[in-house]
């Protein structure tokens, strides 16, 4: 249900650009989302149908899925995390709060929780589009 | 690319009157406690409380408080449960007894995050657990709530006022009110800190002792209130902070 938090403030971060580039009608909301927060794309779609407000009565809501790519700063290691060998607890945790990931985590390669996450965390607004 | 969770930040603490920092600018001043102290003082007087534990990389405030067995609620975001008449928030419900080695950035995110998922609901006071410094956590929670009041904690020692005095420029040249510095683990009489503080312009809230009991009311609530700490404290806090 954390889906409900992240869907307001997309729903309120696209109405005050929309306010600011005067957009009357919202057409199209681009959204990226992070393979590291596991985020459940059926809740977060249908918390936005459910939270949109007028302005967005005929906006389509395109979600993109980004892959979790993450460098080692110790060695340089790149790689891409699928969310394997997580428990249950520990997923939810991360799903919760990403950055949990440098308690669970560690590089495949030297074994370092200092890595960065170089995409891939969390939820990201890309556009709006609609008719002025 | 815009980052949605920082339009939502202020509509959760809209309906939180006073938002209290409990900061300093060495570690081991005694903040955790006089938050977690300061927050249950508040509670005890009808007052409506949360606390949250912003110091991520070392969370103190839940064995303070003795918090085990209890998890935030997910509700169209997370609820934190009630702790000793407290609406508790931390990082351990996700990282446990595990170290969370987090860098600046992690850090900003951690705290954007959960200033963006939790609902505080109605509250007369919301008490941060700084953690010391003036990096990330510090410039992200004056960036992000702007109605942030800053309580000073510090100790006699011109190691721990020096960088008091640094913080407490900051905020001033940054137009952040400080409610007032506490002076902690007082031993002998000294008008060292308060003669600083007054001659800042900043309200010197008075000094605690340093109570040789302390240690063994941590994680017992009931106890912790009885001791002279809590006792001093809350003579402070009636006298300097009310709605």
């Amino acid at each position: 249900m954390h889906e409900w938090a992240l869907a307001e403030a997309v729903i309120s971060t696209a109405s005050e650009i929309a306010e600011k580039e005067g957009i009357k009608e919202v057409t199209e909301v681009k959204i990226k989302v992070g393979e590291l927060q596991q985020i459940e794309l059926d809740i977060l779609e249908f918390a936005l149908s459910q939270l949109k407000t007028a302005k967005f009565k005929n906006a389509r809501f395109s979600i993109e899925i980004v892959k979790a790519q993450l460098k080692c700063r110790v060695c340089s290691h790149q790689w891409i995390f699928m969310g394997e060998n997580l428990d249950e607890n520990t997923a939810e945790a991360i799903h919760f709060v990403p950055e949990i990931a440098h308690t669970y985590i560690k590089c495949p390669k030297c074994g370092s929780p200092d890595f960065e996450i170089l995409q891939g965390r969390g939820i990201w607004l890309e556009s709006i589009k609609g008719a002025k | 690319m815009v980052d949605p969770r920082m339009v939502i930040i202020e509509e959760r603490l809209k309906e939180t009157s006073n938002v209290i920092a409990v900061s300093s600018g060495k570690g081991g001043v005694g903040k955790s406690l006089i938050a977690s102290t300061l927050a249950l003082t508040l509670a005890k007087k009808g007052y409506k409380v949360g606390l949250f534990d912003l110091d991520f990389t070392s969370p103190s405030t839940h064995i303070i408080l003795g918090v085990e067995g209890v998890r935030p609620r997910e509700e169209k975001g997370i609820i934190p449960p009630q702790v000793h008449g407290l609406k508790y928030m931390s990082i351990i419900y996700y990282s446990g007894e595990h170290a969370l080695p987090l860098r600046g950035a992690g850090v900003s995110n951690a705290l954007i995050e959960l200033l963006a998922i939790t609902r505080w609901g109605t509250l007369d006071f919301l008490v941060v657990d700084m953690p010391p410094g003036i990096s990330d956590a510090t410039l992200d929670i004056i960036r992000l709530v702007k109605r942030i009041k800053f309580l000073v904690v510090t100790t006699p020692s011109q190691l721990a006022f020096e960088t008091v005095r640094k913080l407490a420029s900051l905020l001033t040249e940054l137009e952040i009110p400080i409610i007032g510095v506490i002076e902690n683990m007082k031993r002998k009489d000294s008008l060292f800190i308060q003669q600083r503080v007054e001659g800042k312009g900043i309200t010197f809230w008075g000094e605690i002792p340093f109570d040789n009991k302390i240690e063994e009311a941590i994680g017992n609530v009931n106890g912790l209130l009885e001791t002279v700490f809590a006792r001093k404290l809350e003579e402070t806090v009636s006298k300097y902070l009310t709605l």
